[in-house]
């Protein structure tokens, strides 16, 4: 239902779109306009999130240890999975960042006769995880080429990596079979994995669509309906040097594959895709477990109503004689 | 047992199938035997809790005050501004489902919304109806939900079917801590007077009479005069501690628990007796008599008004440093948030162990030292003469207790304390150790009589770990550093491993710890024949009776 529901919306943008570009001549609003704005609305509303994350304090020191603890000097301690330095956490946020640490570890747990838990190693999702977010990554550094006059060597690099295994002409990027193979397992999984299907909403759904969708028209666009390759890049310059221009007969599929990217573009603030910043922001992540060592200062931090050992003594102090204990007064 | 509780066979019938209907189409139901009864009026009032008066669970009326819709959720506006792991966490989940059969409590009921993404989105679907643009336009197509009576009552049901583990978080892509989100919604909770009793009970305890028992100046005195009777008759060494006595070098805190019942008792008996071999200069405070603090699972000022007492006696008393007990959630609060509450403790010197030298560099700004971390540095400088063979009917395993783990991350110290003092030592499986180690399913104050199901439920991953090395080695001891599991694992053994018994680990120090002037031990610290001692006596007839002949 919720799948559904995220699915019409995304067949609906595509509708939108070719309406407006087949039959309305609306070049102009998808090629330029929008553009834009889902820019304009994704950069400010990344900042805007982070900004507000930002303000609310870190008031206590609550790092998810998971190794070791630097003490004494003849054990060894986890330097990167319990950080103590700020190296070490640096480390830490790399590999989470970059290999999504976290998620390698997962686990899944079996319950058999007896009864009997078992935990079996399950890296399906990292792995999916990890080819999805770099093949995107990948795929948007690609682009640049479409920005610039002239390609930098470095993009052509990752062109010539991402095609080395020379199937086809244009050549096969190995990056669009991989995107739309990860994000059809992501979906498949969110459907199949009962307990997954129960937490999931529309906004889980809806990403992963609109993703495919993007995924889908490029392939279509390099690798079956042509578009006009030039005019695509005229456009993309126009853009980048504020000087948009309209070139003639770039082809609709175009069109549907921008309009889908500025969705996700004016989308992303708005949403879970926030973890893209949020994950550097995580407090169980970027802190050093050296809480002992270095005092960390709550903001916000207030005095308190306490019952103070004057008050104790007051109350016990005759039982506090008679068990010989000293007291501050007779 | 409570009456009530399923067997073991039964409980272990466990559907992981989630209903047909959507969660949000189910409302809680308050099951006997998975939640605790509600806090009493005299002990919200003990503190200054808001809308204090008796109350019961099952009742449809929980005499909420008027408008407290308006509380909670000013009560979640408040805390999203000063706590930015509330806020990133309520946001950037993106419910991949990795932390769900992570949680003991799901593995041990089924129950969906144990799953920690599922008992997050419980609050998270209100806050995106009453604080998200989308929440606002969209409603439930976009997760979210009004604040409601059943709402409500889901939130004060699963947020004590969580024991603040933080297993999730370690398998999250994020880092998004369900504890944070279970001790957010206990605040939230607390604002309408909603806790248990079996917390607010030793809460209010603790802040009139320095501890969670409720134990008075002459009853801790006492409790330890009966250990100390025990200690003499065993070892024939008569110990006398002091008390609430200024100038020590080192005031000494441990969780209540250790004075009160066994095999808490045990392991205090273990630390009189290591203090006493060491000469150690120190004192006890029957002021800051409890080192556990289950203030934190009220409210965040709460824990820090009966934390503040360890500083204040500490200053009062002209100590230069503190040694803490075994505990779990005491070591996370001392760890991650004493100093910040209520330091600096500049009045306080940096640990230096009188005894090898060692500078505690790891405490230099908090100026508190785990025992394990002290009696790990006395053994590899050698300082205790030990016999380890006193240990050898025993074959041990090791819990890392969760705060000490996850919230710390002291994996070693104590392995290194156990291989020294026992010759037996095995690891459970290395999915349930370390960092991944299992809640004993009846911690942050869920250790009570009344949810005895959710607890043997929460505790199965952990006692089925434990029943694996028992199957496998024989393993018949089960050691920790933590006064909650010394309670509840004794019960959750008994449960799901009969023959498996619960240690602290200076228990193991102190049955292995051959001190000055000893007479010859015959039994260990519970009274039980040591290993060989009665094939010696045996023998020992034999001899005389040929001698005679």
């Amino acid at each position: 239902m919720r799948a559904l529901f995220s699915f019409i919306v995304v067949i609906a943008l595509v509708a939108i779109v070719f309406v407006g570009v087949k039959g309305a001549n609306l070049e102009f609003l998808f090629g330029v306009i929008i553009p834009y704005a889902a820019l304009a609305t994704f950069i400010i509303g990344f900042i805007y999130r982070v900004v507000k994350w930002g303000r609310s304090p870190v008031p206590f020191h609550i790092p998810t240890t998971c190794g070791q603890q630097k003490t004494l000097p003849w054990i060894k301690d986890s330097k990167i999975e319990n950080p103590s330095t700020t190296a070490g956490v640096i480390a830490r946020m790399a590999l989470e960042v970059l290999v999504f640490r976290s998620l390698f570890r997962n686990l899944k747990t079996d319950l058999r006769e007896g009864p009997r838990l078992a935990y079996g190693s399950d890296k399906w999702l990292w792995l999916a995880g990890l080819a999805f977010h770099w093949s995107f990554l990948i795929i948007a550094f690609r682009h640049l080429r479409f920005f610039m006059q002239d390609v930098p060597v470095v993009v052509q690099w990752v062109e010539g990596l991402d095609s080395f295994l020379q199937i086809g002409a244009p050549l096969l990027y190995i990056t669009d079979v991989i995107i739309i193979t990860a994000v059809t397992y992501l979906f498949l999984r969110r459907v199949y994995i009962p307990q997954v299907r129960y937490i999931s909403l529309a906004a889980d759904y809806f990403p992963l669509f609109l993703i495919l969708g993007i995924a889908i028209s490029g392939v279509l666009m390099r690798y079956f309906i042509k578009v006009h390759v030039v005019g695509v890049k005229e456009l993309a310059m126009g853009l980048v040097s504020f000087n948009p221009t309209i070139p003639e007969g770039i082809g609709v599929i175009f069109y549907i594959h921008l309009f889908l990217i500025c969705v996700l573009f004016a989308y992303f603030p708005f949403s879970k895709l926030m973890h893209m910043g949020g994950v550097f922001l995580s407090p169980t992540r970027n802190l050093a477990n050296n809480s002992r060592m270095v005092r960390h200062v709550n903001p916000w931090n207030y005095p308190v109503k306490v019952h103070t050992y004057e008050e104790y003594e007051e109350e016990f102090r005759e039982k506090m004689k008679m068990a010989g204990l000293p007291v501050e007064k007779e | 047992m409570a009456k009530g509780t399923p067997k073991p066979d039964e409980l272990s019938r466990i559907d992981y199938t989630p209903p047909q209907k959507e969660w949000m189409d189910t409302p809680v139901k308050l099951k006997p035997g998975m939640y605790c009864w509600g806090a009493k009026a005299k002990n919200l009032q003990a503190v200054g809790f808001p809308n204090a008066r008796d109350w019961t669970p099952a009742d449809e009326d929980w005499k909420l005050p008027e408008n407290w819709e308006w509380t909670v959720l000013e009560g979640i506006y408040d805390r999203l501004k000063k706590y930015r792991s509330f806020q990133l966490f309520l946001d950037i989940c993106v419910r991949c489902g990795a932390c769900a059969d992570k949680c003991h409590f799901y593995i041990g009921s089924g129950d969906p919304k144990n799953m920690p993404v599922l008992r997050a989105e419980l609050l998270r679907s209100v806050y995106r109806r009453h604080f998200t643009f989308g929440g606002k336009l969209l409603g439930r197509i976009a997760g979210a939900r009004k604040l409601t009576l059943d709402v409500l009552k889901e939130w004060w049901y699963y947020f004590f079917q969580c024991t603040e583990c933080r297993r999730c978080s370690v398998f999250c892509p994020y880092g998004i801590d369900q504890a944070e989100i279970t001790m957010m919604g206990r605040e939230l909770l607390n604002l309408l007077g909603l806790n248990i009793d079996w917390i607010q009970g030793p809460v209010a305890n603790c802040y009139k009479k320095g501890n969670h028992l409720g134990l008075e100046p002459h009853t801790i005195m006492s409790n330890i005069e009966f250990m100390l009777d025990d200690i003499e008759s065993i070892t024939g060494i008569r110990i006398e501690p002091s008390f609430n006595r200024k100038g020590a070098e080192i005031l000494f805190v441990t969780p209540s628990g250790d004075l009160f019942a066994d095999p808490g008792t045990y392991t205090c008996m273990g630390y009189l007796m290591l203090f006493h071999e060491l000469g150690l200069d120190y004192t006890w405070s029957t002021y800051a008599s409890e080192g556990g603090n289950f203030g934190f699972f009220t409210t965040n000022e709460m824990a820090k008004r009966l934390n503040a007492k360890i500083y204040a006696e500490a200053k009062r008393l002209g100590v230069k440093w503190i040694l803490g007990g075994e505990c779990g959630h005491m070591w996370r609060v001392v760890h991650q948030y004493m100093d910040t509450w209520n330091g600096p403790a500049d009045f306080l010197e940096e640990p230096v162990s009188p005894i090898t030298g060692t500078k505690f560099e790891n405490a230099k700004t908090t100026k508190m030292v785990h025992i394990a971390e002290f009696t790990a540095d006395l053994i590899r400088h050698g300082k205790l003469n030990l016999d380890p063979s006193r240990n050898d009917h025993l074959k041990v395993t090791f819990h890392d207790s969760c705060n000490t783990s996850r919230g710390m991350g002291i994996f070693e110290e104590p392995r290194y304390i156990i291989k020294n003092v026992c010759n037996n030592f095995y690891e459970m499986p290395e999915n349930t150790i370390r960092e991944k180690t299992f809640c004993c399913g009846s911690g942050s104050g869920l250790n009570a009589g009344e949810n005895m199901e959710l607890r043997m439920r929460g505790g199965l991953p952990r006692a089925n770990a434990v029943k694996y090395v028992h199957e496998k080695y024989g393993v018949n001891m089960l050691a920790n550093i933590c006064a909650i599991d010394r309670a509840a694992l004794s019960t959750l053994m008994d449960y799901w491993v009969p023959g498996v018994g619960v240690t602290g680990v200076h228990e193991l120090v102190a049955n292995a710890l051959v001190m000055k002037g000893e007479k010859k031990r015959t039994t260990n610290l519970r009274g039980e024949p040591l290993p060989g001692v009665e094939e010696e006596e045996e023998e020992g007839k034999e001899e005389k009776e040929e001698q005679g002949g």
